[in-house]
């Protein structure tokens, strides 16, 4: 089992996968390096183009969007100061520093590099890491396939939120938005308000919405005078030179990738914090901590080797377990569905040659990042100064094109605009989209087990015994009871901090 | 506390709301059997929107900024694009023409450039049509999506 990926590599040479996985690179890497186009709402967007695509060939696109987005995210971070997703702020922090000391190649050299190291060991993680888990996966039945979906909801909900009552709220609402429309058992109509939701909300057109919407808006927040961007010259950098800093630098490397591998590893806490614990912890390590911060090398090698190193990793519990290890993969797991691959224990026994195509992609595709990377490196200021309205504009066409072609349906591009712009209004009072989209996926799938469990039940010992007995249950109900009290715990220290704060500032 | 009491109040009481239609459908709607999971739903639903109305109605509501006046003035144009755009113009002039239509207006009424540039109006309108190019290759033409024609196209 170990070594069968190595069967199916010839899958990812065929001419169509091979250009698609090219393509989703290259371009993965533009949208990245562009202010306000996250890895999420990229790969959302990317989605309705794989409908025609098989599904190996649909997933290798999305996998190559993901990984590149993740890492052409830095080239604005180090080039504008503007983090081109939540996983680059760090890089942010001495990466900007060494472009203003007139070093942006070398930064950029080192934070491809790194990526590329880092993304290469987070996948060869996902490799091995998953068949395993699967296998013990397969032992799992409704009831703990339902706590499993609740789990990943709470998991998002209170570790992805500022606000563990908002967050666990948004999940909620995701959980009833996956209600609406005819219940599959019974046939019967549930909150059909509109024309529009007489099919249920399309998972495609919500993703679209609740992702790429919220950042045309807030855009469209900057009005007609946005901020203006300290221009930064480019100088070369031979990248020779590169290769052998980054050979020198083994502790930044190493801790930018353990960090970031167990990061993606733990179920919804996503990139967003690798590149920071990551970054932190090289600095308390490194006997040159005072450099950190005035553009210093090894703090964009940590940050970039971490959040690449997340994105393999973060796949792990998606693949197995319908967990995604962050919002990205989150999206994945829609991309999965669509094509009618239900993550699970027999994943790997029912689509062997699509799940190892697309994970050798990974693989191969981290390596053509760093190529492309290095490549657009030297056009990459111009690329991270694409003006704000023309992306604006762009997103959102996209969009509506985008969210229409699922199924051919008005009442999708409705629901797409209506949840885009409600989400919009929610994310600035601190709801979060991420744990709402969680539900919104894993509604179904915690229903169909939670409806199948309960005829068990009955059939057996009841449903107390059945969804709460047994070691397995109790395991997982104390870990969704233990993720919403973490973050009950974090945020009141959070806020008696602010509080000490504010107090002291009187 | 960032925001305003009663910025977060009325999102709050919005949310609580809902929740409690949900709640009351989930409750009272037939057959029983058919509304079993959303019934477990909305009981978590409307306790914890009824949690977070209590916290922004107390002032506990700390995480947010709320969407102060400024913000607001600036996305309602952009929205209101999008609002005809959809609601309005695809269905009856057409997708494309309405696509352009709807860049063109978001592209100039976030520009930086004075409307009276000569030079801005030829660089939108060029954008627009190079744009609107590639998403016809894109959708029409690489994935045959057939969209609402209207009066023009």
């Amino acid at each position: 089992m170990r070594m069968e990926f190595l069967g199916y590599f010839g899958g990812v040479f065929e001419p169509v996968a091979f250009l698609l996985l090219l393509g989703g690179t290259v371009g993965g890497l533009i949208l990245g390096a562009t202010p306000g186009l996250s890895p999420t709402m990229a790969v959302a967007l990317l989605i309705p183009f794989t409908f025609q695509l098989s599904p190996a060939h649909g997933l290798i696109l999305l996998g190559a969007a993901y990984t590149s987005t993740v890492a052409g995210g830095a080239v604005s971070a180090i080039l504008l100061r503007i983090p081109g997703a939540p996983a680059n702020i760090a890089t942010a922090l001495d990466g900007h520093e060494m472009a203003r000391n007139g070093e942006g190649t070398r930064a950029l050299h080192l934070s491809f590099l790194a990526s590329g190291i880092g993304g290469v060991i987070g996948v060869l993680l996902l490799i091995f890491l998953t068949p395993v888990l699967a296998e013990w996966a397969l032992a799992f039945g409704p009831s703990h396939l339902f706590w499993m979906a609740i789990l990943g909801v709470t998991l998002i909900g209170s570790l992805d939120s500022k606000s563990f009552v908002k967050g666990l709220l948004s999940g909620c609402i995701g959980l009833w938005l996956s209600t609406i429309g005819y219940d599959d058992m019974q046939g019967a109509p549930r909150f059909i308000f509109a024309d529009a939701l007489t099919g249920g909300i399309n998972i495609i057109a919500a993703l679209i919405g609740l992702f790429a919407i919220p950042q045309v808006m807030e855009m469209f927040a900057k009005g007609r005078n946005a901020a203006a961007i300290e221009q930064v010259a480019i100088t070369k950098h031979r990248l020779s030179d590169s290769f052998r800093e980054i050979g020198r630098s083994g502790r930044a490397l190493g801790v930018g990738t353990v960090v970031g591998s167990v990061i993606g590893l733990i179920p919804g806490v996503g990139g967003q914090i690798a590149g920071l614990v990551a970054y932190d912890q090289t600095r308390k390590l490194s006997p040159h901590k005072a450099k950190f911060g005035t553009g210093h090398p090894e703090g964009v090698i940590a940050a970039e080797s971490a959040n690449n190193a997340m994105v393999g990793p973060s796949l792990v519990p998606l693949l197995t377990l319908s967990i995604p290890g962050s919002p990205t993969a989150a999206v994945l797991l829609g991309g999965l569905l669509i094509h009618g691959i239900f993550p699970g224990g027999d994943l790997f026994e029912r689509h062997p040659e699509v799940i190892w195509t697309f994970i050798n992609s990974m693989l191969l595709g981290q390596i053509l990042m760093v190529v492309f990377g290095i490549w657009i490196a030297a056009s990459a200021a111009r690329i991270a100064r694409a003006p704000v309205p023309i992306m604006a504009a762009a997103v959102l066409v996209l969009a509506v094109f985008g969210s229409y072609s699922v199924q051919q349906s008005m009442g999708d591009v409705y629901v797409m605009l209506i949840l885009g712009i409600g989400m919009f209004a929610l994310e600035k009072f601190g709801f979060s989209a991420a744990p709402l989209v969680l539900g919104l996926i894993l509604g179904p799938i915690a229903e169909a087990n939670f409806i199948q469990g309960s005829m068990i039940a009955t059939a057996t010992d009841g449903p107390w015994i059945y969804f709460f007995g047994g070691l397995l249950n109790l395991v997982l109900v104390a870990l969704v009871i233990g993720s919403i009290a973490y973050s009950f715990a974090s945020n009141r220290a959070m806020n008696a901090a602010v509080d000490g704060m504010q107090g002291d500032a009187r | 506390m960032t925001g305003t009491r009663i910025q977060h109040t009325v999102p709050a009481l919005v949310v609580l709301a809902v929740a409690a239609v949900v709640t009351w459908l989930s409750f009272t709607e037939e057959p029983a059997e058919a509304f079993l999971f959303p019934r477990v739903v909305s009981v978590f639903f409307i306790g914890l929107a009824a949690w977070n109305a209590w916290r922004a109605v107390t002032g506990l509501a700390r995480v947010g900024g709320g969407i102060p006046a400024r913000m607001a003035m600036n996305v309602v144009p952009g929205v209101a694009v999008a609002l005809v755009f959809v609601f309005v113009a695809a269905t009856s002039l057409g997708f494309y023409v309405s696509g352009a239509l709807a860049f063109l207006a978001i592209t100039t009424l976030y520009d930086p450039a004075p409307l009276s540039s000569l030079n801005g109006w030829v660089r939108r309108i060029g954008v627009t049509l190079i744009f609107m190019g590639v998403i016809h290759a894109l959708f029409a033409l690489l994935l045959r999506v057939q969209t609402p024609r209207g009066m023009f196209f």
